[in-house]
């Protein structure tokens, strides 16, 4: 992908493109090297996507009840334990 | 969580006071993501529901010396991590003799570079998160070294800001920050080749691989 310096300098600032903290100069800049250079395009669209795939299944995921009343028997908390 | 009691935010003044139904309402509210954090971090169930239990315990026992140097629950994250890193490094001591080495190399300067140039992202979302990719997804988070996986885990699952992960790893933001790309750039390789297989198994079209 390193093609030329350009593609270099996305790479550094690809975690922070992708969360959108960078300024709006260096997004700028980024977004028009993105519409020539293919590769890049594909490494920042499949980037994003990774991210939300992990977001998407962690959220899908949780505490197993059993697992929950151990954890409150353990810290007697019985008493406060959902029906 | 829907529960209006759990909504209202916690007091940390109770907490440190000892008001064990505040302990119940932060059980409660943080219980989910510290047993996922565990979970991520380790690959075990039981080990997972251990880091669960004994954070709360440290928790209970540290709540009066708390010193609101940063938020409840970048505290609560902090021991948890430790807890889980602790499992780590007595059950896989290589991993981390390993990663002292590499440790320097992490926060270096150089982001190694993308090789998988396929773009997967058309395939149908049954696809992406059908119970095969998801067992991938998992086995590639604990492929990372402790260090990776950790900013992994809190930053992108968790969903710390860059400061709270700085903050509940002992580590400075640059090192978060670094680090981050590092695991999402390793995870956005293993995925493009896991993927990739998966749409020339299904006669998508790869249209370019370098």
């Amino acid at each position: 992908m390193t093609e030329s310096k350009e593609c270099e300098r996305l790479l550094h600032s690809l975690g922070e493109y992708v969360d959108g903290e960078l300024s709006e100069d260096l997004c700028t800049e980024i977004e028009r090297h993105l519409l020539e250079c293919h590769n890049c395009q594909v490494v920042v669209n499949t980037l994003r996507k990774t991210i939300e795939l992990y977001h998407e299944e962690e959220e899908q995921e949780t505490l197993p009840p059993e697992v929950g009343r151990r954890l409150y028997m353990r810290l007697n908390l019985e008493d406060y334990l959902r029906p | 969580m829907n529960e209006p009691n759990v909504k209202k935010p916690l007091s940390v003044q109770a907490l440190k006071a000892g008001n064990r139904e505040e302990f119940a309402r932060m059980v409660e509210q943080y219980s989910p993501g510290i047993y996922r954090l565990a979970l991520k971090m380790l690959g075990n169930a039981q080990d997972a529901e251990d880091v669960l239990q004994e954070t709360f315990l440290k928790a209970l026992r540290a709540l009066p010396g708390f010193e609101e140097r940063s938020s409840l629950s970048t505290w609560l994250y902090r021991i948890a991590m430790n807890e889980a890193l602790m499992i780590l490094r007595k059950k896989r001591p290589e991993a981390f003799s390993l990663e002292d080495q590499t440790t320097s190399q992490e926060d270096g300067e150089s982001i190694e570079e993308p090789r998988d140039i396929v773009d997967w992202c058309c395939l149908p979302e049954n696809e992406l998160l059908s119970s095969e990719a998801r067992d991938f997804l998992n086995r590639a988070v604990e492929q990372l070294s402790p260090a990776l996986r950790a900013v992994f885990v809190l930053r992108d699952l968790q969903d710390l800001s860059v400061r709270e992960t700085a903050e509940a790893l002992g580590i400075s933001e640059t090192a978060v920050k670094t680090r981050l790309l590092r695991a999402r750039l390793k995870l956005r390789e293993e995925l493009s080749a896991y993927y990739g297989h998966r749409m020339e198994v299904l006669g998508y079209d790869r249209i370019e691989r370098m």
